[in-house]
């Protein structure tokens, strides 16, 4: 207990520095480091995993991101339909056409791993988070919404220098 | 009422059985104290079993597995992008850092290496990480000791360093970032110019840490002969990271084994201190927190162009073979021992989590130690529930 | 009181009832609001309450209307009337403590000839309370508080009152009114601006008395009793609902107490230099005058709280009985050499 003074009175010019910093107003560099949510957001950044869209007219059903999610919370179905031929006088085409799909945001572990695997690029990442709904049940978002979701995914951002031009 | 099966009413039985036993077996005298499993000093639900005198730990045991979540055995029916998936929840402070050593043991498995560039972005990630894990230890630490104000400093400046992970990977928390063969995307314009400027804002909330606690006479008065874990003690209970640092063992995987990642492309020191006490450990780490900035800013201007993912197919099927890697994560030493039989996932993987071998070392410690000493103790030590019971 | 309207005893009974009500409450909420609320806060870099009210000035009104509504609780193996009891124990305390303090000229609860004997003497009945609270909890982390809390209390009783004893031999009287009168009527060196608050010659006591206060309010760095991060809540874990707000309250007030004594004691209490004593305006503008300084201590008080980590139970009383007690003597002797000399 020999040198009270130094050291405990540092440490009360911290936090009084602090106060001073926080609550001088904000043009004058000041200001707290939170802000007050409902009144102010901030943005997301471009990659942040908030949702995932679905590009529908991309998707042909291969249940690959189905099948690789770690919580098979992905729920998928279809049918096969004849489509006519491309050029008159050829067989009827089998196209898969989409009945059902479903992504249950109470499961998803907002990993990714449906996004990446898709190989006709029909899901895409948002940062959109505000979707919380009192009732679990509606947080299983089925074709439409997810739909919906499309109009908020933004442009890749641009990479850093060094980065590879082609992307795979 | 619901209705136990015979199974539940076993399981209850033995478990009543098993506390008597452990009421039994000691003298009657004395008080025994549960420190958790709700509690707001351990990091999570830990039950340490106290056996009191006055206010002296007379005999003491932690109790884990409160937060078991079953790894190795979910990691047997999963795929490899699926497990790397999960384990980034086993540290959650420093997510990036569980994935690394997994994805470099299974590129052993496939004996590929990942390009340069994308094990100097793997490094600066797993610094960064480094960074958001031991500054929150840093503001913690003062919590247990009762100074409120520290921590708000510590989330405010860790914002600084989660932003920047979610801006490269997506996640704040859980990146997912790391594939065999490389990484998910690049980086995005902008993180260099943004990570030095966040660098510099560590080292000031550093030198804020300093001047607020380690400077703190009563701060030195709580801390400074507490816990002394001497070298032996700690080489025989197996403890690893800062624990093991600060009791003078100058031992740091980064330095000493020779992975594909960059740290051996940088100038940086391993910090001891010989004290083995409390104080000898926060001091490590916050010296520790301070390298990882250097570091990270080195890595930043050494950045070797190029692609991000080595040539690797479709789908990944690793070949037949047993791999164990451990790296130096922020707790301390994680390995994972892959053995794979040539499918998608791996067959099974045993996870050594530095925090499970961190707090054996408590019955030995906490012995004869006062109540409020306990807690400093295990905030010194630095476990996360979901570390020791994955 | 010379206003021409007589009032009869009864109703003067009632008024003082009021009175001192609202001289407890009122520091408190405003100690509170503005430190608890806010001056960590801005501590902490972020805005503390700001939705209920204009800048959340109704928080405490928010938080007093929660608690009011919520379940009587107590555990099952409390004792049930000592549970209860011990509340009360301790919030009568801070009355006491109000009663023998001056608000002005006739604006005083009780003007003992023995005042600030009188108040160091009620305010270690709150150890009592802070027993009773811990034994009959039935829970082994309200034990520990309370033990710890009964030695701690006890420990910094000492240099609490030790520390008054430099101001009664300096102004010759233990009288609290006395004690403002000496300050003020006091001159420095033959110049009578300021009057003499006891602050300068006796700020040694002045910051043994804070340090005894902030023990004896079992504030960090002395809040062994509460530990947050080890007993959970020490003594006061069991209590909620209205229980916990009435010792949430009893731990301000008190604090605004032991302000109000310092206040008096070592800053001129309710007077203001220049002013008369006798004035009967003063009886509106001393409280005024009294609660801004009791503001300034309790900021010191709060100040410090939020910043350090916490001593340790034997250090804590290390610190009474080796450092804190020696140096108060040693001020009493030096004050009362130079009493004798001047």
């Amino acid at each position: 207990m020999a040198k009270v003074v130094p050291g405990v009175l540092k440490g009360l010019g911290v936090t009084f520095k602090e106060l001073t910093h926080t609550v001088t107003p904000k043009r004058l560099g000041g200001g707290p480091a939170t802000i007050q949510y409902p009144h102010e957001k901030e943005a997301p950044p471009i990659r942040a995993r908030g949702v995932i869209a679905l590009h529908e007219g991309n998707c042909t059903v291969c249940m690959l991101c189905a099948r690789s999610c770690p919580d098979w919370c992905i729920y998928i179905e279809g049918h096969k339909e004849k489509a006519p031929p491309r050029r008159p006088g050829g067989k009827p085409r089998t196209v898969s056409a989409l009945d059902r799909f479903d992504i249950d945001y109470a499961l998803c572990m907002y990993c990714g791993i449906c996004v990446e695997v898709c190989p006709f690029d029909a899901l895409f990442w948002s940062p959109e988070y505000e979707y919380s709904e009192p009732h679990i049940a509606d947080l299983l978002h089925d074709k439409e919404k997810l739909g919906e979701w499309m109009e908020t995914v933004p442009e890749a951002p641009e990479l850093e220098v060094g980065a590879d031009k082609k992307k795979k | 009422m619901t209705t136990l099966t015979d199974r539940q009413q076993l399981a209850y039985i033995a478990g009543q059985a098993a506390d008597a036993r452990l009421n039994v077996e000691l003298e009657t005298e004395g008080m025994t104290l549960n420190i958790g499993p709700q509690h707001p000093a351990t990091h999570g639900t830990l039950r340490i079993i106290c056996r009191l005198d006055g206010e002296q730990v007379v005999w003491a045991e932690p109790s884990c597995g409160y937060m078991h979540r079953g790894y190795e055995k979910l990691t047997e029916v999963r795929t490899f992008p699926q497990v790397t998936t999960l384990i980034n929840r086993i540290d959650w402070l420093g997510s990036f850092a569980n994935e690394v050593p997994f994805i470099l043991a299974a590129e052993k498995l496939m004996e590929i290496e990942a390009t340069p560039r994308a094990q100097h972005i793997r490094t600066i990630l797993f610094e960064l990480s480094r960074i958001a894990n031991i500054t929150l230890f840093l503001g913690d630490m003062g919590v247990q000791l009762g100074a409120v104000t520290p921590v708000f400093y510590a989330f405010r400046d860790r914002e600084y360093v989660l932003n920047l992970i979610e801006s490269v990977t997506g996640g704040r928390f859980h990146p997912n970032y790391d594939r065999i063969g490389g990484l998910k995307d690049d980086l995005p314009k902008g993180f260099i110019d943004e990570t030095k400027s966040v660098m510099k804002t560590v080292r000031a909330f550093c030198n804020e840490m300093e001047e607020l606690l380690v400077g703190n006479e009563i701060f030195e008065a709580r801390t400074r002969g507490i816990g002394v874990i001497p070298r032996e003690i700690a080489l025989q209970y197996g403890l690893s990271g800062a624990n093991v640092r600060a009791s003078g063992v100058d031992w740091d995987l980064r330095r000493d084994q020779s992975l594909p990642m960059a740290w051996n492309k940088v100038d940086w020191k391993v910090w001891t201190h010989p004290d083995g006490d409390s104080f000898a450990r926060y001091w490590v780490r916050l010296q520790e927190v301070r390298e990882a900035t250097s570091i990270v800013e080195q890595l930043l201007d050494s950045l070797p162009a190029g692609p991000i993912m080595a040539k690797v197919p479709r789908i990944i099927k690793v070949p037949e073979g047993e791999a164990w890697v451990s790296t130096e994560n922020p707790l301390g030493e994680m390995g994972y021992y892959v053995v794979s039989k040539g499918d998608t996932g791996p067959f099974r993987v045993k996870i050594r989590s530095a925090s499970f071998n961190n707090i054996s070392v408590t019955p030995w410690v906490l012995r004869g130690v006062y109540v409020p000493d306990v807690i400093t103790i295990l905030a010194s030590l630095y476990f996360i529930l979901g570390d020791i019971d994955r | 009181m010379s206003l021409g309207v007589v009032i009869p005893y009864w109703g003067q009974t009632i008024f003082r009832a009021l009175g001192v009500a609202v001289a407890v409450l009122i520091p408190a909420g405003t100690a509170v609001y503005l430190y608890l609320f806010k001056m960590v806060s801005f501590m902490q870099s972020r805005l503390g309450p700001m939705e209920a009210g204009p800048y959340g000035s109704l928080q405490l009104f928010a938080e007093v209307g929660k608690f009011l509504q919520k379940e009587d609780l107590h555990p099952d193996n409390a004792d049930r009337f000592i549970f209860k009891a011990a509340v009360f124990v301790v919030f009568l305390t801070v009355f006491l403590i109000y009663l023998a303090v001056p608000f002005g000229p006739f604006a005083v609860f009780a003007d003992y000839s023995t005042g600030i004997f009188f108040a160091i003497a009620v305010s270690s009945v709150s150890v009592l309370g802070i027993l009773m609270a811990g034994w009959s909890s039935a829970n082994k982390y309200s034990l520990m508080g309370g033990l710890r809390a009964a030695g701690q209390l006890i420990a910094y009783e000492l240099p609490l009152s030790l520390a008054v004893i430099g101001v009664v031999i300096q102004a010759g009287t233990l009288n609290m009114q006395g004690i403002v009168a000496a300050q003020v009527n006091g001159e420095i060196f033959g110049w009578g601006g300021i009057g003499f608050p006891y602050i300068l010659t006796q700020f040694l006591a002045f910051v043994i008395f804070l340090i005894a206060a902030q023990a004896e309010l079992t504030q960090t760095p002395f809040d062994m009793p509460i530990a947050e991060s080890e007993l959970v809540a020490g003594y006061m874990t069991e209590y909620s609902g209205f229980r916990f707000l009435l010792f949430f309250i009893a731990e301000f007030a008190s604090a605004g107490a032991f302000a109000a004594l310092a206040a008096t004691l070592y800053l001129g209490g309710w007077a203001l230099p220049g002013v008369s004593l006798d004035a009967s305006w003063m009886n509106v503008v001393g409280p005024l005058v009294l609660f801004t300084k009791m503001l300034i201590i309790m900021g010191l008080i709060f100040f410090v709280r939020f910043t350090y980590p916490r001593f340790r139970e034997d250090q804590l009383q290390r610190f009474a009985w080796k450092y804190l007690i020696p140096i108060a003597l040693v001020n009493i002797m030096v004050t009362a050499c130079f009493k004798v000399a001047f």
